[in-house]
């Protein structure tokens, strides 16, 4: 993964944050809770966090901070960090699921990973308030599983009326999908998984070749320096092929490759894919992930792991609640996922699904982090998000009681310094 | 609660038991016969009874396939030859009722008509699927397992108790609930709304949906008619019909309809047809049920709500909400949930209660919700649904609050007989899923593998 590349986007879209929060910059806000689960470090009892500016300014003993006047005060029970939905598509896919609110999955061409998420990411999106309302204050979301290369992803806040003041990083990953869903009828292709494979391999060494030649023209542009020159050695270069950008830039890890897979045998191909071409992939759904722990391990990937309440069906027959614990033990990274929901619930609510993994196996402290920190290192934010520290994002998720418990409430969820509402129960 | 005729559904499950025990003899070779008529007694738990108030250190006694008592530590008399079973720390509750599942890879109506009564799902029922161990994993006991909401009127419903206990049931003949007749017990499902509309012959509109239905109850109500007049005489009845005759039984209260309906106006459209043809229902998921929540309280009829993570999905459903099962109940309407596995997974529908509580149900009608409000809405509540003497042995032990994410099912028991226990690594497989969980379950082959094997030895 290429940091800089990542961190110059989360700079370009700060900016566009900080001039949306601008008129209340000034604005304290200061929550009060019987227990903190900062995530970072061990949980404060009788806490108090002080926001301003958007960020957090101090974090500690409710007793040993001093509440600025005329702060707004917040009192909890619990208070966790925002958190983390590491693969949604909600915001492309909306509430009402007619052509209207649905832009997750365009299948004219099973391979369009130059598809962006910016361009399809309704901000105001109902579902977008409606997981808020629950805790959830950033979303990795773009397009659906469904097609052998469907699109791209973004990573955003879920607050803002456009795309640019939610965004907290663009084109974040190119997403593929080795399931029956992405295979085709008749005489389309891909109707085979060995077809799927062939496309996909075709396609990458397409983008090995086109990087090469850019690279080729763009050393030689390094080194001249007549404008004769550049202009001659301009012509060297391939029309540009926004597709084969857009993979070039998977090659060179600016971007991940997330793929869907849930049988073995395509998680398997997902492994034998990443090797080939040398590039970090994120394993998404991953319902048989639980038999092919070794292999997940030995090749270093992340796994995004399927909603804990996925139906057990089709090609998730097989899935588990034990699978969080059982990865957690394992060590692979994962963190869990709202996933794509194409009928109802249209939204997962990752506080729901880690709760469930929380009560079959994953204890309460790493069902929280897989839905806060963890989430935020797989996405590269962690600087920004993820943790209750002193500089990063003032994103809370406030509750009356164990987040996790069916009758608890989420009372308040702060984004950016900012109070919004938590779940309604009128 | 309910006028429908009561007498059809006199217990017969002690004569399944005896079947029961018939068919494990073929078994006893290497099995000790279970003893029918063995009494148990669970001391020390906190039993929720579901029709009286909660006993917080209670005694269940369960004698063959029945309960016999159930009542406070002290109050209650165990019989002497009672084995004992100290449940302390445990809760018990009524085995779960749900009156919409889908479990079983089930169909019904095809796609030539938009009204097939006389299609019955008993018909469709795989019993080997795994989602029916799912069931048993999730405290579920009863299901009324009903065809697809993608017709106006999608076939007959049945009714199951999850007899899976031992080697489990080889057709669905083992897991029905019949009547003293013998005949299988099923409701009828309907639906309106937008998943009935379709190309014609499927109508396009919510009047010719109403209309569509309402010229088959009529044109049943002429037919029914005819067959009176008969006097049953064989020469002068009409040909048998088995859609029609379907209607009748629904319009005589011989079988309940369990209406799949979203939208507020579509619930009112329910009520209304339900009234002008004296049929008795049951309205389903009623996504908007909260906004005509006193029109359904005046109506009488109830309602078996769907609990979702979220709403939308389609437009129908986007105003639905935690608080729907609050808002009914208050207003007076009685309120059950359902799992409509595979919508929702059996083995988490305490958890669609546990919401309702969330957005402010009361804690005790969201668990009768779970279980006698469901036998009521199923006609089944003289055999099923709480634990009262005389009622089927069909219960849960857990080791908490049902209601609580962190509790699990530790076994749940049907007839008298342990059908899921956690703690036994066959049945954990469906209740946490692995490798294996998404298989049909293994056919009891009697004797086959005995035989195999003495073969071999010898």
């Amino acid at each position: 993964m290429n940091r800089k590349n990542i961190l110059r986007n989360v700079t370009l879209a700060g900016l566009a944050l900080l001039s949306f929060a601008q008129g209340r910059a000034d604005d304290v806000v200061v929550v009060k809770a019987k227990k903190i689960i900062t995530v970072s470090g061990k949980p404060i009892e009788n806490g108090a966090i002080v926001c301003k500016g958007g960020k957090i300014v101090s974090v500690g003993d409710v007793a040993s901070l001093s509440i600025p006047p005329g702060a707004i005060v917040k009192e909890a029970i619990v208070v966790t960090p925002g958190l983390i939905d590491v693969r949604t598509c909600v915001g492309l896919s909306g509430i009402i699921n007619v052509d209207h609110d649905s832009d997750q999955l365009e299948s004219s061409s099973p391979l369009q990973p130059e598809l962006r998420a910016t361009d399809a990411y309704n901000a105001t999106e109902e579902l977008v308030e409606y997981i808020r309302s629950f805790g959830v204050t950033t979303i990795h979301t773009g397009h659906a599983p469904g097609e052998l290369m469907s699109g791209q992803t973004i990573v955003a806040k879920t607050i803002g009326n456009s795309v640019e003041e939610s965004l907290l990083v663009d084109g974040r990953a190119v997403c593929a999908t080795l399931a029956e869903a992405s295979k085709k009828s008749g005489k389309q292709s891909p109707g085979t998984r060995g077809k799927q494979m062939a496309m996909l391999r075709t396609l990458m060494l397409e983008a090995v070749e086109y990087r090469k030649k850019t690279s080729k023209a763009t050393d030689n542009t390094k080194t001249t320096d007549s404008k004769e020159a550049v202009s001659k050695d301009t012509g060297d270069l391939p029309p540009r092929n926004l597709r084969l950008e857009t993979l070039v830039e998977v090659l060179d890890g600016k971007k991940a490759l997330l793929i869907t897979a849930d049988r073995a045998q395509d998680i398997a191909s997902a492994l034998r894919f990443a090797a080939e071409f040398g590039i970090s992939i994120w394993l998404d759904s991953a319902a048989e992930a639980h038999t092919m722990i070794p292999q997940i391990q030995a090749s270093k990937v992340t796994v995004l792991l399927h909603p804990s309440m996925a139906r057990a069906s089709g090609e998730k027959a097989n899935l588990s609640f034990e699978t969080a614990s059982l990865l957690r033990k394992s060590g692979i990274p994962f963190a869990i996922q709202g996933g794509f929901e194409p009928y109802v619930p249209k939204a997962r609510v990752v506080l729901f699904e880690a709760a469930v993994a929380a009560a079959h196996g994953l204890s309460r402290e790493d069902a929280i982090e897989s839905i806060t920190l963890s989430p935020a290192k797989i996405l590269g934010i962690a600087d920004r998000v993820g943790s209750i520290e002193v500089g990063k994002d003032a994103d809370l998720a406030l509750y009356d009681g164990d987040p996790f418990e069916y009758t608890t409430h989420c009372v308040g969820v702060i984004v950016n310094g900012k109070v919004y509402n938590g779940e309604s129960s009128k | 609660m309910f006028p429908i005729h009561r007498r059809t559904f006199v217990r017969d499950s002690a004569r399944l038991a005896v079947v029961g025990g018939l068919i494990g003899k073929c078994s006893t070779s290497f099995a000790r016969p279970y003893p029918l008529e063995e009494t148990i007694a669970w001391t020390n738990a906190k039993i929720v009874t579901a029709s009286t108030p909660i006993i917080d250190k209670g005694v269940l006694i369960v004698r063959g396939s029945s309960i016999i008592d159930v009542g406070a530590v002290g109050q209650v008399a165990i019989p002497s030859n009672a084995k004992v079973v100290d449940a302390s720390d445990r809760w018990i509750m009524p085995g779960l009722v749900c009156t919409h599942s889908h479990v079983g890879g089930v169909g019904a109506a095809d796609g030539s008509s938009p009204i097939q009564p006389g299609v019955r799902i008993l018909d469709s029922i795989n019993v080997r699927e795994p989602g029916f161990k799912r069931a048993l994993a999730g405290g579920l006991t009863t299901l009324n397992i009903m065809p697809g909401s993608g017709h106006l009127i999608s076939g007959q419903t049945v009714y199951c108790k999850l007899r899976y206990a031992g080697h489990g049931p080889s057709t669905i003949e083992d897991i029905l609930i019949r009547d003293s007749n013998g005949k299988a017990i099923g409701g009828l499902k309907m639906a309106n709304g937008t998943n009935s509309q379709g190309d014609a012959p499927f109508p396009g509109t919510r009047g010719k949906s109403a209309f569509l239905v309402r010229e088959q109850y009529i044109k049943a109500r002429e037919y029914n008619a005819k067959v009176i007049a008969a006097k049953d005489n064989p020469d002068k009845m009409p040909p048998r019909d088995l859609h029609l005759e379907t209607l009748v039984e629904a319009m005589q209260r011989k079988r309940i309809v369990h209406h799949h309906t979203h939208r507020h106006d579509d619930i009112v459209t329910v009520i209304r047809l339900a009234q002008e043809f004296g049929f008795h229902v049951v309205l389903h998921h009623v996504s908007e049920g909260w906004k005509v929540a006193k029109e359904i309280a005046a109506s009488k009829f109830p309602c078996s709500i769907i609990v979702l993570d979220s709403p939308g999905g389609k437009l129908e459903a986007k105003d639905m909400a935690f608080k729907n099962g609050r808002v009914l109940d208050e207003a007076g309407v009685r309120v059950a949930f359902h799992t409509d596995d595979w919508i929702t997974d059996s083995r988490l529908f305490a958890r669609s209660a546990a919401l309702a509580v969330r957005a402010g149900m009361n804690r005790d009608k969201a668990l009768q919700g779970l279980t006698l409000a469901g036998a009521e809405m199923l006609g089944l509540e003289d055999r099923i649904g709480s634990l009262a003497p005389g009622k089927d042995a069909d219960f849960v032990l857990l080791n908490g609050d049902p209601l609580s994410v962190y509790t699990r099912v530790l076994e749940t028991w049907v007839e008298g007989k342990k059908a899921f226990d956690l703690s036994n690594p066959d049945d954990r497989l469906y209740a946490e899923g692995g490798a294996g969980a998404g298989s049909e379950l293994d056919p009891f082959l009697c004797c086959y593998a005995q035989a195999w094997q003495v073969g071999g030895a010898k």
